[in-house]
């Protein structure tokens, strides 16, 4: 379909991507004199990730991807427009018509919608430059609204009103708030030591309170023996999977396959999660720095930081941290003085919860769509660009810092057995005190609500969501859980991504069941026939009771065993749970009443 | 090449290989099909160079794009050749081995300087020196040609370039590498595999060689003619100083397909008797004193063809021909009949099978191994022979069990329609993807794709001659004139222009180019022709269905 | 070349390294369902049709694409698979118009008990689906199960795109990409059940990059895509799959040998196919190969003339003297 870019368009274009040159890709600037191209296909593989860097330039800088633009980047990449057409509309982010420049998704999600998010979205019903969004990672401060602003940087309203938001749609503009550090000062912290004390945008600062002495430990003793107490540490993954982290480190260390990758997994989308935002946005620099150590470790000369495109504040300053580390020889060629070379770079999500899903985090830094990939085999064999690739959450890479000053022994005594070192929890909802908290493994779950203040409302626990919408929800009988991998597993629970979203007992769960399905159905990537039908056919049998009929469980219980039996990966393997939770404390038919 | 016509490779050999040479082939879009196992090798990591002086979709895809000028081919041959030499990366014991007149060929090529090389062919000389090591370091790799190549006055000097390259470097006679002309039409190879060439018995044998006439007749009971016939360009020239009177033309337009058109009409007007056997009332039929309906070879009879990998495959009969059409073989048959001479009216497997029994390269293959199998590719020697993947691998056997392949010095000479200040832009010709030489078959389908055609030129070029896309131009040879609407087109640089041959009833190509042609094949040169484009007035409606398709790689 | 050993169904099979599971079970002559499989395409196991239990994995896995391993321990006909494979169907029929699939899909569904119906009746067909945006849908009343019925988009002379009919399958994308044409004119838009086969922008195949090689048509499993010859002797009642013939020939236009399978009804060419598993195209062809039969036969304009009229004409007579066509503007 042939249109032209504006010059607006070309201009986002080609500062991303620097101008055209003659002969190195597809549109020589003098087509007169040209004799010799280079490039074809080797070029457009080569250029393909580039593919939502550079929709994201167009789509900031004049809030659209217009049939032009699109072009125009097709050209410069040697991307087949339906392709792009058929990234650029997988996220929920960029748009292909034109549109308001300032744009509000305001979140309705599990934590937002009781503290006010739905009651803003109504009074905004009709606008076009509003939408409901999921969960924005800002459940601390409810209810949260995500600016996209042609022209200008993407920002987030907490503790948001209606006519703030109005006021912001209108040309305001939006103050930042001081961090959510309910636990600052506490000297047993580990991994939130800095946060709310330390300034995180100077790398001096981080340096005074110790930051990089792991980096240089790390480089003093080698990747073998980081990895060796890694591996002794028993730390395992953070973002749900709780996956032994030295062997997937070991795996990829020692592959003879080259190039290795490091990512870390930013994504935090999880509806009820806000830890990682709070690491990067309160200590970006621990987050390079033990992604460095990752890098070193594993052999890998490259590093990417996959960070949703809702945490622009985190994504500005682990950008600054960067830098300054860049600056000062701690990343680059030479990574402090160990003689091998290490960098990072920051990609943006889209606006897509599945991107959070490792192999489908991949795809979209490949330029691709967010689909997730079949496992076998993982990536720690065919990872990113096909290569053995080290794919870690912000919070389990964190850990890593402390392993290598102190040493794997020291940190697998923390916790317990099988749940070794310190974990945060994101506390919300009807909660005194919401924020995250750090907690040893094994502090039971009513302990942990009360470190946060205890229950508000009414006072009385309705449900707590465990481990967020791909967790499931429990009742006052878990309050003595021990909160370790061990135990939630005993117990049919879920540590999942350490959420923790108390509601109270007024709460509608049944209205909460159809948000968390249709928030399923909005992130199902829609590859697979079990998830993409299935997260439809789970919202329409939940519409169902809502217009009176009973539901029909005996058919929900089939829905559920088929995405979670036949889905391609975890988002259908738990669109069902956490409803299917609801139903067996009673709670669907309870509040119908 | 050396001794049988064909190519040497088979096309899956194009999917492992490690560099790849298309060489005035616009596969893409005239030979699909081969393209999808051609990307198939792109993708297994094969290094893709296209030399072409148009930047065709089938160069977007490669690594390298060489815009050569037309008919600097074998320049560019020569200064890889020379390259190749002096960086001492030719195949030492293979050309010692397995070739004669390297020493010769050296010399010849000896001038030939990546600075000549790029003063000729307008490349950069550090490009002509990329490929040609490229080439000679790959493990395998493939020359693929086609038209781009051969519709040249020097057809067979471009062809033995390239030949020399593979010998230089050893890239023939194993799996992977090889020589690969791809046929422009889906039975070519087997008009040449059943002796429709002037010097060639069926099967390649030699029409002067008594050992190979002496089979034919014996079971004929005639004598065979025991000296070379002409071509066509020959026969054209024949028929013009009144040599040769009557014509019998089967299956051929070339009132409309050869080059200087208007000139071949006149000469096919002067016969004395000409019969025309083809499914339409063609321009050459109109021309005719008695035209046999025939059916349609592929669809309406039973009988073999022979692919662009010597793969001889059955073509069955699906439809009943209409009216009074008959099948070719029943033509001929007639024919013969009614001179006296009948012989019956074999099936098409019985003709096979007297062939089989005649030519050694295709003794083994019967309708029904050839209908099993998917068909066979020569030569298959006997029932039990599995066919042949790829040619001359004999060439690396010790002892060397034949004659060794020869080098050839190759002149270059620039084409024979030489640009001047009245006729400054080159003119070439060639195929769209979605039509087919004159278009008497490819127009009787509704394609989307299809545009009128039109003369394609830079859009600097249009910009200079101050017309617009879709303006009609002039388009002046030093032969003839024809008029057509002007298109835009950003793979052409500027001095070079386009036109597709599809539809000469609405714009009549053939009347610009030239009648120059090779002396060893008879091709002529529809490549390169002069031209100058003139604006007509303004005003004239535009008739262009203007349609550009992005062929982007990924 | 070195064999593994796994146990399908409890009986013990030896297949070559690098085989899948559904290479063993067709080995051991236990075919499975598949279909967005095909053996000229790359697995991209999205239909979960084919999944089958793996002793040790927790969840169900694609046999099309899952590498067979030693001591696998594979069920083809557990309660699982069969519940899932049932589901599948039963998602699709209640949401897709199946009504052109092979019989042995038919004949699936009918093995697993698919009763598509019980998720209440069919949605509206909807005009907007081109249209939606990821992330964001209308939230039905769940009275009506939401099907992907949409209007027939015909848009040029030679194919027709009923995505009322389209499972996502893939192959359409994989054959116009890279395992095949390497076009890339159509690609997979929108996002979870909007999720759909388009260009960009939803342009028109005309004004797309699509080079009408046919080859989507080619892979379709369900006649979501279909030549327009097809489409229309079927809208006029008269297509006659029973009375075809097919003969196999080769093309006529260059020297590459594409074999060709020419379906014909009344003396008449009505489809063009190309066997999968021969050597030179592996089933695809180009737009003369796949359309360019026409000279044989009088048609008309199909723009202008309807293909029911031309076939009439046809049977009435078909020994008409064969026209030189007209060029077409």
């Amino acid at each position: 379909m042939s249109a032209e870019p504006t010059a607006a368009e070309r201009f986002a274009v080609d500062a991303l991507l620097g101008p055209p040159s003659p002969s190195g890709d597809g549109e020589p600037t003098q087509p007169a004199d040209r004799r010799v191209v280079f490039g074809g296909y080797r070029h457009s593989v080569e250029s393909r990730h580039l593919l939502l860097p550079a929709l994201h330039a167009v789509n900031d800088a004049v809030g659209w991807v217009s049939t032009g633009a699109l072009n125009y980047i097709c050209e410069r990449l040697l991307v087949p427009p339906a392709e792009a057409y058929g990234v650029a509309g997988f996220y929920a982010l960029l748009s292909l018509e034109e549109r308001p420049t300032r744009v509000a998704h305001v979140c309705d999600d599990v934590a937002c919608r009781t503290m006010g998010g739905a009651g803003i979205l109504a009074d905004l019903e009709g606008r076009p430059d509003a939408h409901p969004s999921p969960c924005l990672g800002q459940c601390d401060q409810a209810p949260a609204v995500f600016f996209q602003r042609a022209g200008e940087e993407d920002t987030v309203l907490v503790g948001a009103t209606h006519d703030r938001v109005v006021e912001v749609l209108a040309g305001g503009s939006i103050e930042e708030v001081p961090p959510i550090a309910p636990q600052a000062g506490d000297p047993s912290l580990r991994l939130l030591k800095r946060i709310g004390t330390v300034d995180p945008t100077s790398l001096e600062g981080y340096r005074d309170v110790g930051g990089y002495q792991a980096l240089a430990r790390a480089v003093e003793i080698g990747p073998d023996r980081v990895l060796t107490q890694i591996k002794a540490s028993g730390l395992r993954g953070r973002g749900g999977a709780a996956f032994p982290m030295g062997i997937k480190w070991e795996a990829v260390a020692r592959s003879p396959d080259m190039p290795h990758y490091l990512i870390c997994n930013a994504d935090e989308s999880e509806p009820g999660t806000f830890k990682d935002r709070a690491l990067m946005e309160g200590d970006p620099f621990a987050v390079i720095e033990s992604m460095t150590i990752a890098g070193l470790t594993v052999g890998a000369e490259r590093g990417y930081l996959y960070i949703r495109a809702e945490y622009p504040l985190a994504q500005s300053r682990l950008q600054n941290a960067i830098d300054s580390a860049r600056a000062e020889g701690l990343l680059g060629a030479n990574v402090a003085g160990s003689g091998r070379a290490f960098e990072i770079e920051i990609r943006r999500g889209g606006g897509a919860y599945i991107c959070g899903e490792e192999t489908a985090l991949m795809n979209s830094i490949e330029g691709k769509r967010g689909e997730p990939r079949n496992k076998p085999p993982f990536p720690t064999q065919v990872g990113l660009f096909g290569r053995p690739t080290v794919i870690n959450n912000v919070e389990t890479l964190i850990n890593v810092l402390d392993i290598v000053l102190e040493g794997g022994a020291a940190f697998a005594e923390i916790g317990t057995g099988e749940s070794t070192g310190p974990k945060l929890f994101c506390l919300a909802g009807a909660v005194a005190r919401p924020g995250v908290y750090e907690v040893e493994f094994g502090t039971t779950l009513g302990e942990l609500i009360d470190l946060a203040g205890g229950v508000t409302g009414n006072g009385r626990i309705g449900a707590v969501m465990l481990g967020g919408a791909a967790g499931l929800f429990v009742g006052e009988d878990h309050l003595d859980m021990p909160l370790t991998f061990e135990d939630a597993r005993s117990r049919q629970a879920t540590l999942g991504s350490g959420v923790v979203l108390v509601f109270d007992d007024r709460t509608d769960f049944p209205d909460i069941s159809r948000r968390i399905a249709r928030f399923f159905r909005d992130e199902s990537c829609g590859q697979c026939v079990p998830c993409r039908v299935g997260t439809v056919r789970q919202e329409e049998l939940l519409a169902r009771p809502h217009g009176g009929e009973p539901l029909d469980e005996d058919l929900f219980e089939e829905v559920a065993r088929v995405m979670m039996d036949a889905s391609i990966c975890g988002l259908g393997h738990t669109a069902s749970t956490a409803i299917r939770s609801v139903i067996d404390l009673g709670l669907l038919e309870r509040s119908r009443g | 090449m050396f001794g049988v016509g064909g190519g040497t490779c088979s096309y899956e050999e194009i999917e492992t290989t490690d560099v790849i040479l298309l060489w005035g082939s616009n596969a893409r879009e005239a030979h699909p099909i081969f393209f999808h196992h051609l990307m198939k090798g792109v993708r297994n990591g094969a290094k893709l160079y296209t030399v072409d002086p148009r930047r065709t979709t089938s160069a977007m895809w490669a690594d390298a794009w060489l815009g050569l000028e037309v008919g600097s081919d074998i320049a560019l041959a020569n200064a890889v050749g020379r390259e190749i030499i002096t960086s001492g990366l030719h195949h030492k014991e293979f050309i010692q081995h397995a070739t004669v007149g390297f020493d010769a060929y050296a010399e010849s090529v000896e001038p030939w300087t990546l600075q000549r090389g790029a003063d000729i062919t307008g490349l950069p000389p550090e490009v002509i020196r990329r490929m040609a090591h490229d080439y000679a370091t790959a493990e395998q790799a493939q020359i693929c040609w086609t038209l781009g190549i051969t519709e040249h006055h020097n057809a067979t000097d471009n062809v033995l370039a390239l030949i020399n390259l593979a010998l230089l470097t050893g890239h023939v006679g194993r799996y992977g590498s090889g020589l690969v002309p791809i046929r422009g039409q889906n039975n070519v190879q087997g008009g040449g595999d059943m002796g429709a060439l002037p010097n060639r018995l069926p099967g390649f044998q030699d029409i002067e060689d008594p050992v190979s006439r002496g089979k034919f007749e014996a079971l004929w009971g005639r004598p065979v003619p025991n000296q070379a016939g002409k071509h066509l360009s020959l026969m054209l020239e024949a028929m013009e100083h009144g040599e040769i009177t009557a014509l019998y033309v089967i299956g051929e337009n070339p009132a409309q397909s050869e080059a200087r058109s208007d000139h071949a009409r006149s000469i096919l007007r002067g016969l004395e008797f000409m019969v025309v056997q083809d499914l339409f009332m063609t321009r050459t039929a109109e021309l005719a004193d008695v035209v046999f309906p025939a059916a349609a070879g592929w669809a309406e009879t039973d009988g073999t063809v022979t692919s662009s990998e010597r793969r001889v495959q059955r073509v069955r009969k699906a439809l009943e021909p209409p009216g009074d059409a008959r099948d070719d073989l029943h033509i001929i048959s007639a024919l013969a009949e009614r001179m006296g001479r009948g012989w019956g009216y074999p099936t098409a497997e019985e003709v096979w099978d007297e062939l089989r029994s005649l030519s050694p390269l295709h003794a083994g293959m019967s309708y029904r191994r050839l209908a099993d199998v998917g068909g066979l590719q020569w030569p298959c020697t006997g029932e039990d022979h599995p066919g042949t993947l790829f040619l001359h691998g004999d060439l690396w056997d010790d002892p060397l069990p034949r004659d060794p392949a020869p080098f050839f010095a190759t002149p270059w000479a620039p084409p024979v329609d030489e640009l001047s200040e009245e006729y400054p832009i080159r003119l070439t010709t060639g195929r769209r993807l979605d039509s087919y030489n004159t278009g008497v078959q490819s127009r009787g389908y509704s394609s989307p794709l299809r545009t009128a055609v039109a003369v394609e030129v830079a859009p600097a070029d249009g910009t200079a001659l101050g017309v617009a896309e879709g303006d009609r131009v002039r388009v002046v040879s030093r032969r003839g004139s024809v008029e057509a609407p002007v298109l835009f087109d950003r793979s052409l640089r500027a001095g070079l222009a386009f036109m597709a041959v599809h539809d000469p009833d609405e714009v009549d190509v053939n009347l610009l180019t030239i009648d120059a042609w090779d002396p060893k094949s008879g091709t002529a040169e529809f490549k390169a022709t002069a031209v100058r484009i003139e604006p007509l007035e303004e005003g004239v409606e535009n008739r262009t269905g203007v349609r550009s398709v992005a062929n982007y790689p990924a | 070349m070195a064999e593994v050993t796994l146990a399908v169904d409890g009986t013990t099979v030896k297949v070559p390294d690098g085989s899948t599971i559904l290479d063993a079970c067709r080995a051991l002559g236990n075919d499975q369902p598949t279909l967005c499989y095909l053996d000229n395409l790359t697995p991209v196991n999205v239909c979960r049709v084919c999944v089958v239990e793996v002793e040790g994995n927790r969840t169900l896995v694609p046999s099309c694409s899952r590498p067979a391993e030693d001591g696998m321990e594979v069920a083809t006909d557990s309660d699982r698979v069969r519940h899932s494979r049932k589901m599948v169907y039963e998602f699709l029929a209640s949401t897709v118009d199946l009504g052109l699939v092979d019989e042995e899909t038919v004949a699936w569904m009918d093995r697993y008990g698919c009763d598509p119906d019980r998720y209440g009746p069919p949605a509206d067909p909807a005009v907007d689906r081109d249209r939606r945006k990821a992330g964001h849908h209308q939230i039905g009343p769940g009275t009506v199960a939401e099907t992907v019925h949409q209007p027939v988009k015909v848009d040029n002379e030679l194919y027709v795109r009923d995505y009322s009919r389209c499972i996502l399958c893939y192959k359409c994308v994989e054959a116009c990409g890279e395992d095949a044409q390497n076009t890339f004119a159509i690609a997979v838009a929108g996002r979870g059940f909007d999720a759909r086969i388009s260009t960009e922008f939803d342009t028109g195949l005309t004004d797309s990059a699509c080079v009408f090689c046919g080859n989507c048509i080619g892979v379709c499993p369900t006649g979501a895509l279909m030549f327009r010859s097809e489409y229309e002797l079927r809208q006029a009642g008269m297509w006659e799959e029973d009375s075809q013939t097919v003969t196999r020939t080769i093309c006529s236009y260059c020297g590459v040998g594409c074999n060709l399978d020419l379906h014909v009804q009344d003396n008449r060419i009505v489809k063009v196919t190309s066997p999968m598993d021969h050597s030179v195209t592996s089933g695809h062809l180009c737009i003369k190969g796949r359309f360019g039969y026409e000279y044989v036969q009088e048609v008309g304009d199909l723009a202008v003339t309807p293909i029911d009229e031309i076939l009439r004409r046809a049977r009435i007579d078909d020994r008409g003297r064969r026209r030189r066509p007209e060029p077409r503007a």
